[in-house]
């Protein structure tokens, strides 16, 4: 193990003197601890915020050193929510993988089943033979997705800095995605719907109106979100120059997303490296070079009615496409159940378990050998680079030519970008951290995986 | 079954590389029986089936390969061959495998360079191959240049019995957080980090959760009735 350091950091205890007085604030009066403070004598005061704290999108640990309301120093601690989904994954198959790591970043689950996916396509080399079908509700649930993670992080962002209308407003927007998602993939979230080599089931009759009539809500309760915030003084006031990171911060500390794109890099993966065909779209990226707390807030809605022009097209494509497969040819691969609803709920199909059951005892033990034992992917190891709803999301894959994988990492956006927390706060005042850290908008399960 | 061989003529060459063959690079692993089962279902016991990376690739590599190796070894100047040991083309990606004394040095000229700029370290992803003896943690760093919309991989590797690579903070800051989880879950050393702690488990954690050696640490569930193994008992295929 490495010489042990002294100097203060994330997970370590700020200060090596037992005898230092600590103080514990549960509500009441600041003003309290902070007389008992002068009367001690005490220049260094530090608070701990969370990991139980409703502005920390999940469970993060945030320790600041103060000199009256300025922040001297910030640590985040994070691993409060590490379920090792990653170790999990090699014990599983490939196609069962796509459930652990919907589970990551739960506010974009099908970001994370996306890069997943394409990462196994690439290993097995079958990345061209995906239906085009399948790469239409691929971008359109990956759009929609984006939508409902940059709603959670306007709407909570608005509600951490008291303005709860915006969080409901935000909420109810979200919801009418979780409409479409639901009718489409048969869960809210944690769908578990992109799948290696296609979707997990083609889109029920009348999605497509469903999206259709979709579009319009979101779009109003994105107007209101606008009107709601952008010319507001007080949402301006503390917003506005708060938590700036400028271009060269974002590139030392390896920030990409919409933080970057508000210091003006318009670095976007869809554009820079296409992958389902995103190329084909149009949409614009949008920028800022205020790099500041407010200018991400305007891009993360800019970016809602980006995503929103991409739902479109994929609803034309979806009409034109209709009754393409949505999942590879190759039945090695192909998951081989084809799923309904029935009255107690989602599962395969009666035809086809009429088919395995009493038609073909090839089908059976083709469904149950690939259903246990999974496909084979040959060995070797895969990047992947897809643009997530917080940045650049990464899937490193290694195959041993088994049936699991031997090793399943993932960069979450969350993770790296959390560790601007401290430059984006320092110097400011305690109020600013939760506009830093709602702009940042990581979520902690995906921080921790 | 201390004498198993080789049976299946897939794995590592027998007998000299043979000519088109890639020298291998990395050894994920070694299998042995069928189906995951205590020996194989006939029987036979004595199936033993070394799995390789892709090998080492020969020039020229495609795409914008040659012009970044060409570019990385003119930099290195001397000591180009000791600091690039193999160079990999696979499922078309770029893996340079870099010994753990050049490490820094490689990526401040894939930072600076101007035909290389490779602007971002996309964090660095632990890997444990415990039958790749002598190599058998590998650090693998994928590099993501902005400017040129390129990327590739590197990849260090070194022994479990001494776990140490160079920092590349001084170079990539962002890999700070990365290298401390790389640390917590595979036990890799960064020496120079500027603080090594653990990020993910607990402060008084002992080992290091996702190498191949620590247990899933699954229960058993009773499930109507049956008890469920946990997936890292329970008979599997492979």
């Amino acid at each position: 193990m490495s010489e042990s350091t002294t100097a203060p950091h994330a997970t370590g205890p700020f200060t090596e003197d037992p005898e230092a007085p600590e103080y514990s604030a549960y509500g009441g009066d600041w003003s309290e601890i902070a007389d008992e403070a002068a009367r001690l004598g005490q220049q260094r005061i530090v608070v701990n915020m969370g990991p139980q704290h409703p502005s920390t999108h999940g469970v993060l640990r945030v320790m600041l050193e103060i000199e009256g309301e300025t922040i001297t120093e910030t640590r985040a601690g994070i691993g409060y929510l590490h379920t090792g989904i990653e170790k999990n994954m090699e014990f599983r198959t490939w196609t069962q993988g796509v459930t652990f790591c919907t589970r990551m970043d739960y506010v974009a689950s099908m970001a994370q089943e996306l890069a997943y996916c394409l990462g196994v396509e690439k290993l097995l080399g079958i990345t061209d033979d995906v239906p085009e079908r399948a790469s239409v509700l691929r971008v359109l649930m990956a759009e929609l997705t984006r939508i409902g993670s940059h709603l959670v992080a306007v709407g909570t962002g608005g509600n951490e800095m008291g303005a709860t209308t915006v969080m409901t407003t935000a909420f109810v927007a979200r919801e009418e995605t979780f409409k479409v998602i639901e009718l489409i993939s048969g869960l809210r979230t944690n769908n578990a719907y992109i799948r290696p080599g296609g979707v997990a089931q083609d889109a029920p009759e009348g999605a497509t109106d469903a999206i259709r009539a979709m579009i319009p809500k979101v779009k109003q309760k994105l107007d209101e979100l606008v009107d709601l915030q952008l010319a507001n003084p007080i949402f301006k006031g503390r917003l506005q120059d708060v938590a700036v990171l400028d271009l060269a911060g974002c590139m030392a500390l390896g920030i990409t997303g919409p933080i970057l794109r508000s210091a003006g890099l318009p670095y976007d993966v869809r554009k820079a490296e296409p992958y389902c065909g995103y190329e084909t779209y149009d949409f614009q990226v949008p920028t800022s070079t205020d790099a500041d707390a407010y200018s991400r807030v305007v891009l993360r809605l800019e970016e809602c009615y980006e995503s929103l022009k991409i739902v479109e097209q994929c609803v034309e494509r979806l009409e034109a496409s209709e009754g393409q497969p949505v999942m590879v040819a190759d039945k090695k691969v192909a998951w081989p159940a084809q799923l309904s609803v029935g009255s107690d709920g989602q599962g395969n199909s009666l035809e086809h378990i009429r088919h395995i059951m009493g038609e073909s005892m090839e089908s059976l033990i083709h469904h149950f050998k690939l259903v246990t034992e999974g496909f084979k992917v040959p060995a070797g190891q895969v990047y992947v680079a897809t643009e997530g709803p917080k940045g650049l999301l990464g899937v490193h894959l290694v195959s041993d030519g088994g049936t699991k994988p031997w090793r399943a990492h993932f960069r979450d956006p969350g993770f790296n970008n959390l560790q601007a927390l401290s430059i984006l706060t320092e110097g400011g005042q305690v109020a600013d951290v939760v506009v830093a850290i709602a702009t940042i908008d990581m979520v902690l399960g995906g921080v921790d995986r | 079954m201390s004498d198993s061989q080789d049976l299946t003529g897939t794995g590592a060459p027998q007998g000299g590389p043979q000519p088109g063959d890639r020298k291998p690079m990395t050894l994920i692993n070694v299998r042995e029986g069928m189906f995951g089962a205590q020996g194989d279902t006939t029987g036979y016991d004595l199936l033993v089936k070394p799995i390789q990376m892709p090998g080492v690739s020969e020039r020229p590599y495609g795409e914008w390969f040659d012009g970044v190796v060409d570019v990385l070894e003119e930099l290195l100047g001397d000591d180009a061959g000791a600091a690039i040991e193999g160079v990999v083309v696979d499922r078309g990606e770029l893996t340079l495998h870099i010994a753990r004394e050049h490490l820094v040095e490689v990526c401040q000229h894939l930072r600076d360079d101007q035909d290389l700029r490779f602007e971002l370290c996309l964090g660095v992803s632990g890997v444990h191959y415990p039958a790749d003896a002598g190599r058998e943690l590998h650090a693998v760093y994928p590099i993501q240049s902005i400017t040129h919309n390129r990327r590739l991989r590197l990849e260090v590797s070194v022994p479990d019995a001494d776990p140490h690579i160079p920092s590349v903070t001084s170079v990539y800051p962002m890999n700070n957080w990365h290298e401390r989880e790389t640390w917590d879950f595979f036990g890799i050393v960064f020496d120079g980090h500027p603080s090594l702690a653990r990020i993910e488990m607990p402060d008084d954690w002992v080992g290091h959760p996702q190498r191949k050696d620590y247990p899933l640490g699954g229960i058993d569930v009773e499930f109507k009735g049956a008890e469920i193994p946990s997936p890292d008992t329970r008979r599997q295929y492979r």
